[in-house]
């Protein structure tokens, strides 16, 4: 099986689905000639020409508004936001527009359209280029939010959310663009959205992440088992709607839940998930959830120190592990 | 409207010398840092100003420190311009504590209050409503505090755009929009990504003056920039001024700057700049000699060796400061619960 970067695996989703389904499209600042500032949409308009790779102003809320009227009208708009910091001039477009127009329509209409984004530290970006927004998004009902964490399911979750009949938000952590590699196979398959995945089985704590902090989860691991700590690793994949099911499991596997995120403590996802631990799986804890998030700060700082304070890592992660494992 | 007046006595010696210095400043400083961030010392993004220099010189001559600027991405110029401490600056492009947002914000936030210079912007167009912001205070107040707001044509694009200058407009607040239209957002054309001939024509629009100027030739802005200031603070509203210029590195270091043609590189950096030109003025206007401006570029080699120094000398922040600063007082434990 080929194995390919994170960010080559977007590629080729978007390719296969583009040569799939001629009404699927790709808009954004700089997708076109440029191929993209991540390189994401590399080659796209030479394949499919620019009535299909469409390079846009710097105009956010245009670019998902464009997204929301056009897949109403059966297109399958797939949207870049250059990063994800920028996504807030759109955030009406999608909060306001794509996210109720079933609802409000009375099934009527909807909006089947993707909203690609890179989020995320540890790149040197600084304030604006750094932040995780999906939080922002996963209190929103109707929109689906998804965030993998390997090539695999990057390919097979953005063709997933391409098909899907509702408005998806696909964060990309693009610190995982060329660091992350992986096997991904030739052909066309699909992740479901809504489904997390085991990627490492243990019994003596339980972590559940996503996106880049899901893989120092497992370097985590890696380590801990050397030291007699059985790690057991869940991925969710998708953020909303989260799959209650795999969560319980997971955190009744081991009785010991950490939750880990890079995006900020408060009102971050970890807190959704060990409420629905909390609620349905209390009897099955052997010590209280623990979460490890980005700081409670407004943005990433800049300096080098700071950055490296704010961001997560395995050992950080192992810490808490060992710390859980102790209770 | 082309602003064509002749420029004849319009310069003071004092401001004359004043322009060239600080035109001096931001190049030898953007030079530097273009040649810092090749070696690898400088740890994030950066935005460079080198040939644009005459827009953000011209327009803050007329500006005194009670005045207010907000700026962009490509702030390190506006800056300057606003008479922000060369340390300083450098410092925080360095990322060190003792750079002018302590080494939080870095080349793309750069802000000094006390200097009247609120923001370089991550955000593009974010600027444009802020300094309707600070301006209407001014109005409230009625004092005779004028507001610049500086964007590029990436900016003029965005929805704040339109918001900005409506709003000014029906409130006759005391801002200058200046836009520094340099041919490319990042890397897509100007003509592609604006339906209008010249930003300078969307000022017909919102009922107010649109001007648009050479924006290599300092003395075209600095007229264009005085008249919109005046305007400004006799209560008349804003005005909508377009520098044409261009930008001599790419959108950001390391940027490949495919889209360029050679020949418009060419023609910019070797034929079309700003400061050659103006040099050229003040002698030839018999303003000072060419020996005087010679001691002027000394001086500046010197300051930014001296703000390169300071910076490479400074510490970093520590960990702890990770959590200043985001309240009045900062309350909780920082993220591990």
């Amino acid at each position: 099986m080929p194995v390919m970067s994170y960010i080559d695996a977007v590629t080729q989703a978007l390719r296969e689905e583009m040569q799939r389904d001629e009404k699927v499209f790709v808009l954004g600042e700089d997708v076109g000639v440029r191929g993209g500032v991540f390189r994401a949409t590399n080659g796209l308009i030479e394949e499919f020409g620019e009535q299909r790779v469409l390079d846009t102003p710097l105009t956010e809320s245009a670019i998902a508004g464009v997204a929301v009227g056009a897949s109403c009208y059966g297109m399958r708009p797939v949207a870049e936001i250059q990063f994800a910091d920028f996504i807030m001039p759109a955030v009406n477009q999608i909060v306001s527009e794509a996210a109720k127009m079933r609802y409000r329509s009375n099934n009527a209409w909807h909006c089947p359209m993707v909203v690609r984004a890179p989020y995320g530290g540890g790149v040197h970006g600084a304030l604006y280029h750094s932040q995780s927004v999906e939080a922002m998004f996963t209190c929103v009902p109707g929109l689906k939010v998804v965030t993998p964490s390997t090539p695999y399911d990057v390919k097979g979750l953005l063709k997933s959310a391409i098909r899907d009949e509702d408005p998806v938000l696909f964060f990309e952590h693009k610190r995982c663009y060329r660091l992350i590699k992986g096997e991904v196979p030739n052909e066309d398959y699909t992740v479901p959205i809504g489904k997390a995945e085991v990627k490492r089985e243990g019994t003596d704590v339980t972590v559940i992440s996503y996106g880049l902090t899901l893989h120092f989860a497992l370097k985590a691991a890696e380590q801990l088992e050397k030291e007699g700590i059985s790690v057991h690793v869940l991925d969710l994949r998708t953020l909303l709607p989260l799959d209650k099911e795999a969560i319980l499991e997971a955190a009744s596997k081991t009785g010991k839940v950490l939750i880990v995120h890079e995006d900020n403590l408060t009102g971050g996802v970890g807190g959704e998930v060990s409420a629905i631990i909390a609620q349905e799986a209390f009897f099955e804890l052997d010590a209280p959830i623990r979460r490890l998030a980005g700081p409670d700060v407004p943005a990433m700082p800049y300096s080098p120190p700071l950055e490296k304070e704010f961001m997560l890592n395995p050992e950080k992660v192992a810490n808490a592990i060992r710390e859980l494992a102790e209770f | 409207m082309e602003n064509t007046e002749v420029k004849q006595n319009l310069i003071s010696k004092d401001h004359g010398l004043w322009i060239f210095r600080k035109m001096v400043q931001i190049r030898k400083f953007e030079d530097s840092v273009h040649d810092i961030f090749a070696k690898g010392k400088i740890p994030g993004f950066v935005h460079l100003y080198a040939g644009e220099e005459a827009v953000a010189v011209g327009v803050c001559a007329h500006l005194t420190k009670q005045d207010f600027i907000t700026s962009t991405h490509r702030g390190h110029g506006h800056c300057i311009a606003k008479e922000c401490d060369l340390k300083g600056m450098m410092a925080e492009i360095y990322g060190k504590t003792t750079g002018l947002c302590k080494g939080k914000g870095g080349s793309m936030h750069i802000a000094d209050f006390e200097k009247g210079m609120l923001g370089a912007n991550g955000i593009v167009g974010g600027g444009i409503p802020l300094a309707c912001g600070s301006a209407l205070t001014a109005k409230v107040k009625g004092t005779d505090q004028v507001t610049v707001c500086f964007f590029g044509d990436g900016g003029n694009n965005q929805g704040t755009f339109h918001e900005g200058l409506n709003l000014a407009a029906i409130w006759k607040l005391p801002v200058v929009f200046v836009a520094e239209n340099n041919g490319y957002a990042e890397a897509t054309p100007f003509h592609y990504a604006s339906s209008c001939t010249n930003i300078a024509d969307r000022a017909q629009s919102y009922n107010i003056p649109g001007v648009h100027v050479d924006g290599k030739d300092v003395v075209a802005v600095y007229q264009a920039a005085k008249e919109a200031v005046d305007r400004a603070k006799r209560g008349e509203g804003p005005t909508l001024i377009e520098c044409k210029t261009y930008r001599n590195y790419g959108h950001f270091e390391g940027d490949a700057q495919t889209y360029k043609t050679e020949e418009e590189t060419k023609d910019h950096l070797a034929e079309k700049d700003a400061i050659q030109s103006f040099k050229q003025y003040l002698t030839e206007e018999g303003i000072t000699t060419k020996e005087y401006l010679e001691k002027i570029e000394q001086e500046v080699d010197q300051e930014v060796q001296e703000a390169i120094q300071f910076a490479e000398e400074s510490p970093f922040p520590t960990e702890d400061d990770l959590l200043t600063d985001v309240y009045v007082s900062y309350p909780t434990d920082g993220g591990v619960a």
